[in-house]
This record gives structure tokens, C-alpha cells and sequence, in this order.
């Protein structure tokens, strides 16, 4: 690399420069996407209510993240592995130390970490339910034929840093400094890619939620 | 070169065979060598004669000078650097003045191709009034006496990588060894200051196979920088387990539990303080509570604060943040603003089919 002397100063572009531009990015374009959600609006709703919004739009936020009967039978493969994917991918990000510390200096917020080779196993538990994912997506005609660049696109950026963390964590590729540097420029990449690709589920999934159950606890209708 | 080997002159001083052996058997396991070299070290060492060496400071503050000579008791190591012919250190020579540069030319005249020229400290390159010897700019001095060296062994970090003086704004455009010296080979040995028995141990390493030990991409001796302070701390365990110090006073700080959240930059730093330690390995600083600074690897006056972990971000990330809000509120509400438009604008135009359109078709029948 030329634009660094050596791997201490990719290091330090990674943690600085490249840090406060993808966060930019990334907090650019949520607020984008969620304020044309919010603006776009809705046409009035001059029916009398039935029943209240958002006891019932809260609650099923929560009831939605467990997949209805059908959607298992139909494809159980997806929910289990999803289900898997979602959970070790959680602890890799919530628990393990040094990311604590890194949402304690941005939010002020802290809580214990779990230990270090604990989350080490769920980093490769995660990776394989990514890669199980992927070879499902590529072997499964429908899904296949329905896939774009996006999909793809989506599921590299996602890996990328489970894959970079696990190869600093071992230190797998020397010097450290580099093998850090590369994990973070490659939650950089996916920070930057977050806002204007599916990923942004993560943010809207619970405006979609609350909004499906708003309605039906207008309608009285139980969810 | 003198003719007096090492070993005359270590028995001299009072070191025994005995001690004289335990010392290259340390010395043969710290360089990574197996047993059956112990006897070749030995021999070297024993038959290896005083090589002249020059010793140049330049941009420093005397502390690699002094984490080498101020040992409390004498030590091999101590005794090795003895043994060399320094012929040259403005600090520790008695010679001034016009004796003293007279002394360095001598020995370079005298060992011309074959001498060591150690640099600590960092060379200005902005103005080369910053820093003189005896009229002379360091980098003058630095090129004239490398001319005729063998090989130049950079301690400290402000000669390996530019240390202190190189820190932002950098006011003397100050310098490492290593960018200025190309045609010869340069070894670094940083630490701020360096390990004592690094500093001899890669005297040794030359002593004995007249050669310079094998460098990292750094310039750093594979031998004693090969490792993270990370992995051979003795708070990894608590690193592992998950076990934190969060202030320097709480519970896991007198539990001896791992730094990391102090801002320990031992993951990122290559050197061997944890196995060799200080002070005639009394302690080191992870050992006396206090996370590592990092200070064997370049720039580590700039890598941000020495108390923030390693994985939080250094620049100013709130204000970045706080610009990007402000962008993302005006930006959000620009193009909320622009779909309304377009909303309404399809609804306006939109254009609704009555029966007599149908009939147009029908007449057209």
C-alpha cells in the first residue's frame, strides 16, 4: 500500500478518517431512508377505532420474530439456519469485549462480555450458517432465479467482517496492526453499504412491525 | 580491532565459565536456536574480538543510553557492551571538543568497512540548526560516519522510526535512520527506551555470526520482536476469560486482571517485554499495573490516547457524527419533500378512464 508507510498507519487511518466517513455515510443515509419511510405518510384513516395502536403495533414487533407455522413448513432450513445466523452474529457484536468498548466510548452504554473463546465459537458458527446460506441461495432454483447482485453484494459485506475478525482474533496474518486494520475497514465497507441495501431491515423491520400491528389493533383484530 | 576476545574479558571483570555459559544459553534460547547451538554461541562470543563502535546521538533524551548502563549490579549484558570498542558517545566519552570528533575519525579510519555505527535519537531535516555536534548537522555526521560502517544498529525509537521528535506537528521534520540510509544494512531496535538485553543481545547476535540477525517488515530483529506483548502477557488468561480492569484502582486492577480497557496496546505492539522484562527481570510495565504504550512500534506518539482500548476509534467521530445528523435530517427532509411532490404530481396527472373511452373503442369496432 502507498499511501501508508506501514501497517501502524493503516491502522490509524482505519480507526480515524475512514472511521468518521463511514460513519457519515451510514448516518446519512439511515436518516434518508427512515425520514422518506416516515414523510410519505398515510391517507387518514376516518374510521372509528376499535381498538389501540400501539399496545398491539409493540407487541408485535416482538411475536413477529418467531416465524408462524407456515413460513417453517414451508422453509425450515431458512428459519433455523436465520435463526442461528441472527443469534451467534449478536453475541459476536454485543459481547465480545472489545466491541463493548467501542459502543461504551460512542454511547456511554456498557454491560459484561462473555469470554473471549465463547465468542470465538459463535464467530464460526456464524460463518458457517452464512456459508450454508449462501449455498442454499445458490442451490435452490427459486431462490436462485430470484437472487440479484444486491443478495450477494449484501452477504459478502456481512461476512467480510466476521471472517477479518476471526483471522486478528487469531492473529492469523501478521502484523497485527494489519489483520485489525482489515477488520475494520471491513465493518467501514459495511457501514457504508448498510443504508441503501437490504441490510437496512435491521432498522426498518421494526417500523414494518410496529405499523402491521398498529393496524390490526385499530381494527380490533388480535395479533 | 582489539585483539582481546570477549570471554578474556568478561573473566577479567570477574564472570565466571560458568556464568559466562548460563548467559549464552540465554542468550542461544532467546534467539530462537536450538540447544546444540549453545557450544557455537559459546565459541564465538568466547573468540570474537572487539569491534569498534561508533556511537552517534542525535534527536534523543539519553534514556537508551541510560536504560543500558544503569543497571544496579553489573550484568553480562552490562559487561558485553563494556567489552566493544565504543569509540565514540558524546554522553559517556571523557574526550570533548575537537579530541572527541578526532577520536571518531580515528576509529573510523582505523576500521574502515568494518565498524558499527549505533544512531539513537532522530535527524531534522527541516532546518539543521535543530540539532549539531561540533558544528556538524546530524545529517552530515550521519552520513559521513555510516560511509565506512559495516552496519548500522538504530536503538531507540526515535532512530528506528522517528519517535517523539517525529510526533505531530513534527517541528524539526525529524527523520529515522532508515529512511536516510539505504545502502547499508540497518537494524532497528526500538522501545522507548529499548530492552538492555536486546540492545547486547543483537551486539551478541552479531558477535557471534557476524552477521545481522533476521528483520521483520519493521527492521526489527525477528529474535526479540517476533511476538506481541499480547500474546506472551501474563494477564492473557484474564483477557481470555473475559476479565477486566476498568479503572486503575477497582477490583480487577488489584486482581492483576487484563488492561485492555485501559487502553493496553500490547495486541498491536511487538516487542519482549513480557518474557524478558526490566531491571534485571524484576518487572515490566503490564507487571506494575499499567497498560502497554506501544512504544517499539512506529508513530506510537500519534495512535491516539495511551488510555483508550485499541478497538475504539481515534478521530473526532462525535463531531462527525453530529454533522452527519444535521446533513441526514436536511437531506431526509429534502427528498421526503421531493416524493411528496411526485406523489401529488401523479395524482394530479392521473387521469381516470370513463365508459365513453370505452365506447371510442367500441365506434372504432
Amino acid at each position: 500500500m502507498e499511501m501508508f508507510s506501514n501497517a501502524n498507519d493503516f491502522l490509524l487511518w482505519v480507526r480515524g478518517d475512514a472511521f468518521n466517513i463511514a460513519l457519515t455515510i451510514l448516518i446519512i443515509g439511515v436518516f434518508i431512508r427512515v425520514m422518506e419511510i416516515f414523510l410519505l405518510g398515510r391517507k387518514n384513516d376516518f374510521s372509528e377505532p376499535r381498538g389501540t395502536e400501539w399496545g398491539p403495533g409493540l407487541k408485535n414487533i416482538v411475536t413477529r420474530s418467531v416465524a408462524d407455522n407456515g413460513t417453517f413448513k414451508r422453509a425450515p432450513f431458512v428459519v433455523v439456519v436465520g435463526y442461528i445466523w441472527h443469534i451467534c452474529f449478536f453475541i459476536v457484536l454485543l459481547f465480545f469485549v472489545p466491541h463493548i468498548e467501542l459502543i461504551n466510548a460512542m454511547l456511554g452504554i456498557k454491560w459484561p462480555g462473555l469470554a473471549s473463546q465463547f465468542v470465538d465459537a459463535a464467530t464460526v458458527v456464524a460463518m458457517v450458517a452464512l456459508l450454508a446460506m449462501l449455498w442454499h441461495r445458490l442451490t435452490h432454483p427459486v431462490l436462485k432465479f430470484l437472487s440479484t447482485y444486491e443478495d450477494y453484494l449484501v452477504w459478502f459485506v456481512t461476512f467480510l467482517p466476521l471472517l477479518t475478525g476471526y483471522i486478528a482474533f487469531h492473529r492469523m496474518i501478521a502484523p497485527y496492526p494489519m489483520a485489525l486494520g482489515l477488520h475494520i475497514l471491513s465493518v467501514e465497507i459495511l457501514m457504508v453499504v448498510f443504508p441503501f441495501t437490504k441490510l437496512m431491515h435491521a432498522i426498518t423491520l421494526f417500523i414494518a412491525r410496529w405499523y402491521t400491528g398498529a393496524m390490526m389493533g385499530r381494527k380490533g383484530i388480535e395479533s | 580491532m582489539n585483539k582481546q576476545t570477549l570471554f578474556k574479558s568478561l573473566q577479567q571483570q570477574g564472570v565466571t565459565r560458568r556464568g559466562f555459559m548460563k548467559y549464552c544459553t540465554a542468550l542461544t534460547s532467546l534467539m530462537a536456536l536450538p540447544p546444540s547451538m549453545i557450544p557455537i554461541v559459546a565459541n564465538a562470543l568466547e573468540t570474537a574480538k572487539r569491534p569498534s563502535v561508533i556511537w552517534l546521538s542525535f534527536q534523543e533524551c539519553t534514556g537508551c543510553t541510560e536504560s543500558l548502563t544503569r543497571s544496579h549490579s553489573p550484568t553480562v549484558e552490562g559487561l558485553i557492551f563494556d567489552h566493544i570498542s565504543l569509540d565514540y558517545h558524546h554522553t559517556l566519552q571523557a574526550a570533548s571538543g575537537d579530541a572527541a570528533e578526532h577520536a571518531r575519525e580515528q576509529a573510523m579510519k582505523d576500521n574502515y568497512g568494518k565498524y558499527l555505527v549505533v544512531v539513537d535519537g532522530s535527524i531534522p531535516l527541516a532546518d539543521p540548526g535543530y540539532s549539531t555536534i561540533a558544528g556538524i548537522s546530524n545529517l552530515d555526521m550521519l552520513n559521513e560516519t555510516v560511509a565506512g560502517a559495516a552496519a548500522v544498529i538504530a536503538v531507540g525509537t526515535c532512530s528506528a522510526y522517528g519517535g517523539l521528535p517525529h510526533a505531530a506537528p513534527n517541528p524539526t521534520g525529524a527523520v529515522s535512520v532508515s529512511s536516510l540510509i539505504t545502502d547499508k544494512p540497518v537494524i532497528n531496535v526500538p522501545g522507548c527506551p529499548p530492552i538492555p538485553t536486546v540492545i547486547s543481545g543483537v551486539l551478541a547476535h552479531y558477535l557471534t555470526f557476524g552477521s545481522i540477525p533476521e528483520l521483520d517488515e519493521l527492521g526489527r530483529p525477528k529474535v526479540f520482536y517476533g511476538q506481541s506483548i499480547h500474546d506472551r502477557c501474563y494477564r492473557r488468561p484474564f483477557y481470555d476469560k473475559g476479565l477486566f480492569a476498568e479503572t486503575f484502582d477497582d477490583e480487577g486492577a488489584k486482581k492483576g486482571w487484563c488492561l485492555y480497557r485501559l487502553g493496553c496496546k500490547g495486541p498491536m505492539t511487538y516487542n519482549a517485554c513480557a518474557t524478558l522484562k526490566w531491571n534485571q527481570q524484576t518487572s515490566w510495565p503490564v507487571e506494575s499495573g499499567h497498560g502497554c504504550l506501544g512504544c517499539s512500534e512506529p508513530n506510537f506518539w500519534d495512535a491516539g490516547s495511551f488510555y483508550k482500548a485499541l478497538s475504539i476509534p481515534d478521530g473526532d467521530y462525535a463531531k462527525a457524527a453530529g454533522y452527519a445528523v444535521a446533513a441526514g435530517v436536511a437531506l431526509g427532509a429534502a427528498a421526503g419533500f421531493v416524493n411528496q411532490k411526485t406523489k401529488s404530481a401523479a395524482v394530479s396527472q392521473h387521469s381516470t378512464v370513463s365508459v365513453d373511452d370505452f365506447a371510442v373503442n367500441k365506434d372504432k369496432k
